[in-house]
């Protein structure tokens, strides 16, 4: 090092045209910079700022109470439990009919269709209906549902509605599970002379179930923030369903889940119910986010194991 | 000896056979529900789109610039709606879609892995915040906001109409905020999906870091952020609840301290009461709407069948 | 030595590098001539891929990764705190092992590095994308099509794209890491070929695990193993008189 040193700063003691240490600094870089950290300083402060905007101004409203009486004039109460109960309601029955048909879809494109223009055409309209605006899912379903089928608005008109819309979450997470499923697992248990069926029961489907699940805790998120497809499809009802053969037939009925409410409210200007379930609804969606990342964290699991 | 079956390749496959076909049958049926679901729409929106297109017409009902469906007189010019949903979407990519690609380009390419960790439920959170609370946010922040630069810019002015806030600006801050998750996580993941030797090899040649993302990341990515962008435009012409309330909901030309009408607040504010033509025009609106989206998806397929082919 | 150390360009001394606790290099001690193509041959794993990163510091690159002693350029230490690795890297340039061409035209591929030093007019570029065409021998080849893909090209001419990209920027060393071990028989003869003429203008390094290779082209030759350099001589010297047993092991085909 000492000799190396030695020597060369006889050397550099001569004018150098090419020094490596006379490099200008580039402006443009510095810009660049500035720019992309304000950005990111703007998303994440915008999420944080929504985060304690709507929980403090609305954890207030959010009482025993609250969740767990329906508003009325008679009793003097404010409470939202009748739009929890329809927005259980319309997730649980819009998973029963969604799950089968978009897992059924996926299977079908993943492990029995050949690639060609039938394939191309399923893609595509699953595709487009992932990107069709929630109001004219509303407009459709109140055509269709509502007036065509006669059923009203009513819960079923909802989630009929809805599970349109969240097919093509459930069609394309199962298939997203379906590829990273090994084709070593297909050949094995094929070549053992199973049926196809038999080995999607035994081997595809348990493999794919990270996935699947995936996909029907981001369609509860969906449900659960929808509100413009539901206007005009499962109304506005805010009644707890009576018991018995109400339970049943509730499904029928209107009912509308806690977004409508908060729109609802919020037309009134009646604010404070309004950022109450504000903060119920961005509670559900920070458990909502826990919950996929954990589903996510088994996917992995399965890819490595 | 003759009652007792030989196994044989061919043996037992009939019953075999009827629960294999029903089951590729039930799976065929499932894949076609989406492809049925899309034909449907498609067909109801345009039977109860077009009638309204023949009763006003076509060109008064495009092009006119008087909306008063409750006048003794009825105008249903709906060219003010259609412009505002153009100018506001195009406003809104303009505003969210830098801010989101340069986000993207953080957590993908300089964020620490730690950093990332904590900037990525953020933009989650962002993804997963109902519609309705953006709303909710827009009138209660945004508009006092927006009321207050108002009376300042236009204090003592005698023609302009005072629109409380709620106008054209917090409807595309609104718009842009709510684009900005798509726009981060489809980009992010197409910056992380270039491959790290064309890094190398800028590097190589004396780029900085910020140069080889400006001059060779992102326009590797380019299919990919143009995917982002085209996804953003769709959500945010077809958003409706947000903006419903903070717009303003006043037919008017887009200016920027104008209340105004989206197509979809268009929808929305008018549904529940619209009868007869109203109601159609309404309708038509829904297709107008359903058009443009239409033709942004199909653009969409364009582009990734594209970006496919550029990766072969 | 004085005299000897004149006609270096590079010199590493003690040149020591972890990757986090793995001692990648190992006492490097080095002299490499100018306008002379050196190899470095080794097993894989012994470093020498690590030492040739090192020379234009892509080893920046890497985390958790740490340096000690010098390796100067013209007597420069290249590891000064003050060195603008850019302009570091416009004298050294590199080509790298599988061919990387930037998804964009012929044109712009070769334009990239003038760009990006702050060459902006349209004739100086089309001036610098001809030589440096013409000094990879590639220029004939893709004359009619300089606006199209470079995607287009095949594997060796990618690699003859890529060391014309490097030469664009007006290196003085070119390193060369595995530069043909992606290519068939015939585009490695043609950069070999290439390496030949480039000696004139460039001091190159190269890295190979093709002994034929290095002892084909290169004028002087280290053999690493193990992140030490075993022996460093005359090609000539190298491949008929060894001075290491283990050197002559490595050549004959005895292990590696």
């Amino acid at each position: 090092m000492t000799n190396a040193v030695a020597a060369d700063s006889a050397i550099a003691a001569e004018p150098k045209r090419n020094s490596l240490t006379m490099g200008k600094r580039r402006l443009s870089d510095e810009i660049l910079k500035l720019l992309i950290y304000l950005s990111v300083f703007f998303s994440v402060l915008l999420a944080a700022g929504i985060l304690c905007c709507v929980i403090s101004k609305g954890i207030s409203s959010v009482s025993w109470e609250f969740l767990t009486t329906v508003t009325s004039t008679l009793k003097g109460t404010v409470g939202i439990a009748g739009n929890i109960v329809n927005t259980l309601y319309i997730i649980v029955l819009t998973l029963l009919i969604a799950t089968p048909i978009g897992v059924g879809s996926a299977i079908y494109l993943n492990e029995y269709a050949r690639p060609g223009r039938l394939v191309g055409l399923i893609e595509f309209t699953t595709e487009t209906l992932s990107g069709i605006p929630s109001i004219i899912f509303g407009l459709f379903g109140m055509v269709f549902f509502g007036n065509t089928l006669g059923l009203g608005y009513s819960i079923l008109t909802g989630t009929l509605t809805l599970t349109l819309m969240i097919l093509p979450l459930i069609t394309r997470n199962t298939q997203e599970a379906l590829k990273t499923v090994p084709d070593s697992y297909r050949c094995g248990a094929l070549g053992m002379g199973v049926t196809r069926w038999y080995m999607i029961r035994t081997i595809l489907l348990p493999s794919a179930m990270p996935g699947i699940i995936t996909g029907i805790i981001l369609a509860i998120g969906r449900i659960v923030g929808e509100s413009a497809a539901l206007l005009f499809t499962a109304g506005s009802g805010y009644l707890l369903p009576k018991a018995g053969m109400g339970l049943i037939s509730k499904i029928m009925e209107s009912g509308g889940t806690l977004t409508i409410q908060l729109y609802l409210s919020m037309s009134k200007a009646n604010y404070e119910a309004a950022f109450g379930i504000a903060a119920v609804l961005l509670i559900i969606v920070l458990g909502i986010n826990l919950l996929t990342k954990y589903a996510a964290g088994k996917l992995d699991v399965n890819k490595n194991g | 000896m003759e009652n007792q079956k030989t196994i044989t390749i061919m043996g037992s496959s009939q019953n075999k056979s009827a629960v294999e076909k029903a089951a590729q049958s039930v799976f065929t049926v499932c894949a076609f529900m989406a492809v049925m679901a899309v034909a449907s729409i498609t067909i109801y929106m345009i039977i109860n789109g077009t009638p309204a297109l023949f009763k006003v017409g076509v060109g008064e009902l495009l092009l006119g610039t008087e909306w008063a469906p409750g006048a003794a007189q009825p105008s249903y010019g709906i060219f003010y709606i259609i412009l505002t949903s153009v100018i506001g979407t195009a406003l809104a990519v303009l505003l969210g879609v830098p801010i989101g690609v340069l986000t993207a380009v953080f957590l993908a390419e300089l964020a620490p892995g730690r950093v990332a960790a904590v900037i990525q439920p953020a933009v989650e959170l962002l993804a997963g915040i109902p519609s309705v609370i953006y709303g909710l946010l827009g009138v209660m922040i945004l508009n006092p906001l927006m009321y207050r630069l108002e009376l300042r810019l236009f204090h003592g002015s005698a023609t302009h109409q005072f629109t409380g806030g709620a106008n054209l600006i917090s409807a595309v801050i609104v718009l842009a905020v709510m684009i900005l998750p798509t726009v981060i996580n489809i980009s992010t993941s197409a910056i992380r999906a270039v491959p790290e030797h064309l890094r190398a090899a800028s590097e190589a040649l004396g780029a900085s870091r910020i140069q080889t993302i400006f001059r060779v990341v992102l326009p590797a990515a380019g299919s990919g952020i143009i995917t982002a962008v085209v996804l953003g435009v769709g959500r945010a012409v077809g958003e409706a609840m947000a903006i419903s309330l903070v717009s303003g909901s006043s037919v008017n030309f887009p200016l920027p301290f104008h209340s105004v009408r989206f197509l979809t607040t268009a929808i929305v504010s008018e549904m529940g009461y619209a009868a007869d033509t109203h109601r159609q025009v309404l309708f038509t609106i829904g297709l107008v709407l359903f058009t443009f989206i239409m033709l942004i998806n199909i653009s969409l397929t364009r582009i990734l069948k594209k970006g496919e082919k550029e990766n072969d | 030595m004085e005299t000897g150390r004149k006609r270096t360009k590079i010199n590493a001394r003690g040149l020591n590098l972890y990757y986090g606790c793995n001692h990648a290099l190992k006492d490097i001690d080095m002299d490499i001539r100018p306008h002379a193509v050196t190899a470095l041959i080794g097993p894989s794993g012994c470093g020498k891929s690590t030492f040739l990163k090192s020379l234009n510091r892509m080893n920046d690159l890497v985390d958790c990764v740490r340096i000690e002693g010098s390796v100067t350029l013209d007597g420069e230490d290249i590891y000064d705190p003050k060195v603008d690795t850019t302009l570091l890297r416009k004298k050294i340039g590199m080509v790298f092992q599988q061919p990387n061409p930037f998804p964009m035209s012929i044109y712009d591929n070769i334009a990239y590095g003038p760009r990006l030093h702050g060459i902006k007019s349209k004739s100086r570029l089309d001036e610098i994308v001809e030589t440096s065409l013409r000094g990879a021998a590639i220029f004939e080849e893709v004359r009619d099509r300089l606006k199209k893909s470079a995607l287009g090209l095949s594997g060796g001419q990618q690699q003859r794209l890529c060391i014309a990209r490097a030469l664009a920027v007006g290196p003085e060393v070119l390193l060369m890491d595995e530069p043909t071990s992606a290519l068939d028989p015939i585009s490695t003869l043609k950069i070999e070929e290439l390496m030949e003429e480039l000696k004139k203008k460039y001091t190159v390094v190269v890295v190979t695990h093709n002994m034929q290779q290095a002892a084909r082209v290169s004028d002087d030759t280290a053999f690493f193993l193990v992140g030490q350099v075993v022996e460093f001589d005359s090609t000539k010297n190298i491949f008929s008189r060894p001075r290491d047993k283990r050197t002559e092991d490595y050549i004959t085909g005895r292990f590696g």
